[in-house]
């Protein structure tokens, strides 16, 4: 154990502080909770997660944001992988200019697209469908998922591409038995960012959606209106909120360590 | 060297179809607004650029940039800092470097408006374990909903809680990119901490320093849900930064064409500061 290593301890238990306090509130009764201060739960109860599972109204909470997070990941990636290698394998008029433009897209305020986008979607009749959620957060995940598979490829050196093509590969066959293969850390590593930003945007996805694609963190509201405010039953959905973020990074885990080091990202 | 090609246009099509449907169409949506007045019913006047001149003459606008500029600021003059920090300290190898990054990533998981309900519930003055903490252990009298001054605390921290861990991710792999060889040519040369620090790792952290800094200020400049969640934008307006302003606006007073204009104001800071940054960071590259 060294000394410098106190540093990270620190900062990850300054992380954990308010992440153990939301798990300890989802294990209290709302009494409890009201009724003064405690450090642990005195009463533990599992009454806030069997609400969240027995009543419809929640849980498809999450198999909405899931739904739209997963196609919205699969939509990105797949358009950016093709995008990426043109960018990064050749030169073509407004090349630069694109790439640029495309950046600018994660600089508008969500806050600003909020209206036109409620009147885009309901025009082309996708208002309230995953697909709307999905397409709407394409603005600024395949920009970012460009961004970082460019960096990747720009690592893979262009004999690799040569060398297939004197072998007599086709371009699909190569791009997809040999390319691909050859930045999956990166192809993780965007898939992850992705995931990511689209799992935690609430602006966009709530103002698409009204009822039958609601996600979690817009039917979590609700906890404040009816009933008072049921701060247990508010923690336990938060709690359950982490957990497919926390399944995605151990999964990539070691991609996030090593591949961020591979590509210029 | 990259070959010419016009045709890779073609892998590019569908990126450049997807991306212009969602932003053009709504952007045009917007400037329409922005020159016209409506009174509903969809009955648009030509306003010309009134809209424009009164959001950049207005006290409102000019205060909401003010405090957004100096969340901005405080936030980077603490997480780049404190990023590179925690990364220099990490382990570079072994079983804790995956449980570390795991456990760093996982505030950015967690979706705005958890992270604004969770420091709600966190800071209660009575009930919550900060506010607790702070009220009744160290007897600071601290609630946020009353005092601007812990407000801005509370939002400042809950925002280093949430994104440090982007520059530390950042920082750390770039430093691990740094080939052994040159620490030891280092320790041959007698090199102090500081000078590996400033002449090795510093250069190698560059390019990702840049694109932290560049996501953290773009980020940071359009804020939203974290801080409306947790206070609202008050106590008063102390804690109104531009995008709740905007919502205010456009949603709370349905003042269409003001709030359009000050979406295109906005928007236009963000740019330009953006692209300042970026010139200035790469200046080095270019010479």
């Amino acid at each position: 154990m060294q000394k410098r290593s106190i540093v990270p301890i620190v900062y990850i238990l300054f992380l954990m502080l308010p992440i153990y306090w939301l798990v300890a509130m989802s294990f209290k009764t709302t009494n409890e909770i009201l009724s003064g201060f405690s450090l642990f739960p005195q009463t533990f109860t599992l009454d806030n997660y069997a609400t969240i599972f027995t009543d419809p109204s929640w849980y498809w909470g999450y198999i909405n944001s899931i739904a739209y997070v997963s196609i919205n990941t699969v939509i990105s990636i797949a358009v950016a992988l093709p995008a990426a290698y043109a960018f990064s394998r050749y030169r073509f008029l407004g090349d630069k200019q694109l790439f640029f433009w495309l950046l600018t897209n994660r600089m508008a305020p969500a806050a600003v697209f909020a209206l036109p986008f409620f009147q885009l979607y309901s025009a082309v009749e996708l208002f309230d469908t995953h697909l709307a959620v999905a397409l709407a957060h394409c603005l600024f995940n395949i920009p970012l998922a460009v961004w970082i598979l460019e960096g990747f490829m720009g690592g893979v050196p262009k004999e690799l591409d040569e060398t297939a093509f004197v072998d007599g590969y086709s371009f699909p066959r190569f791009f997809a038995t040999i390319f691909i293969p050859s930045i999956k850390a990166g192809v993780g590593v965007a898939a992850f960012f992705c995931f990511m930003f689209s799992w935690v945007e609430l602006l966009l996805a709530k103002t698409l959606t009204a009822v039958a694609a609601k996600p979690i963190a817009a039917t979590m509201t609700k906890t404040a209106s009816s009933a008072g405010y049921e701060l247990g039953l508010l923690a336990a959905a938060g709690t359950l909120t982490i957990i497919p973020g926390a399944i995605v990074i151990w999964f990539v885990r070691n991609y996030i360590a090593k591949g961020f080091a591979m590509g210029r990202v | 060297m990259k070959t010419e090609n016009q045709k890779a246009w073609f892998f590019v099509l569908p990126v450049l179809a997807l991306v212009a449907f969602n932003a053009l169409i709504p952007m045009m949506t917007v400037v329409n607004y922005s020159v016209q007045e409506t009174f509903g019913d969809n009955v648009f006047f030509w306003q010309g650029l009134d809209w424009f001149q009164q959001i950049l003459r207005s006290d409102r606008f000019h205060a909401a940039l003010g405090r957004q500029f100096l969340f901005t600021f405080l936030i980077l003059i603490i997480e780049v800092p404190l990023g590179i920090a925690i990364a220099l300290s990490m382990p570079r190898k072994g079983f804790w470097v995956p449980v570390c990054l795991v456990l760093m990533a996982l505030p950015m998981l967690i979706p705005w408006n958890v992270v604004g309900a969770m420091w709600n519930i966190f800071t209660l003055p009575d009930i919550g374990l900060l506010g607790y903490f702070l009220n009744h252990v160290l007897g600071i009298s601290y609630d946020m909903t009353q005092n601007p001054i812990a407000a801005w605390v509370t939002i400042v921290t809950m925002d280093v809680w949430h994104w440090t861990s982007l520059v530390v991710l950042l920082s750390y792999a770039g430093l691990v990119s740094i080939p052994d060889a040159y620490y030891q040519a280092a320790k041959i040369d007698g090199a102090s901490n500081w000078a590996v620090f400033r002449f090795i790792q510093l250069p190698k952290m560059k390019t990702v320093l840049t694109i932290a800094i560049l996501l953290r200020f773009m980020d940071s400049f359009n804020i939203y849900t974290e801080p409306f969640v947790l206070t609202g934008g008050g106590p008063g307006n102390s804690t109104t930064l531009l995008s709740i302003d905007l919502v205010k606006i456009a949603l709370g007073q349905f003042d269409l064409g003001p709030a359009a204009a000050m979406s295109l104001i906005y928007f236009a800071i963000t740019l330009l500061v953006s692209w300042l940054f970026y010139t200035l960071m790469t200046k080095d590259d270019l010479n």
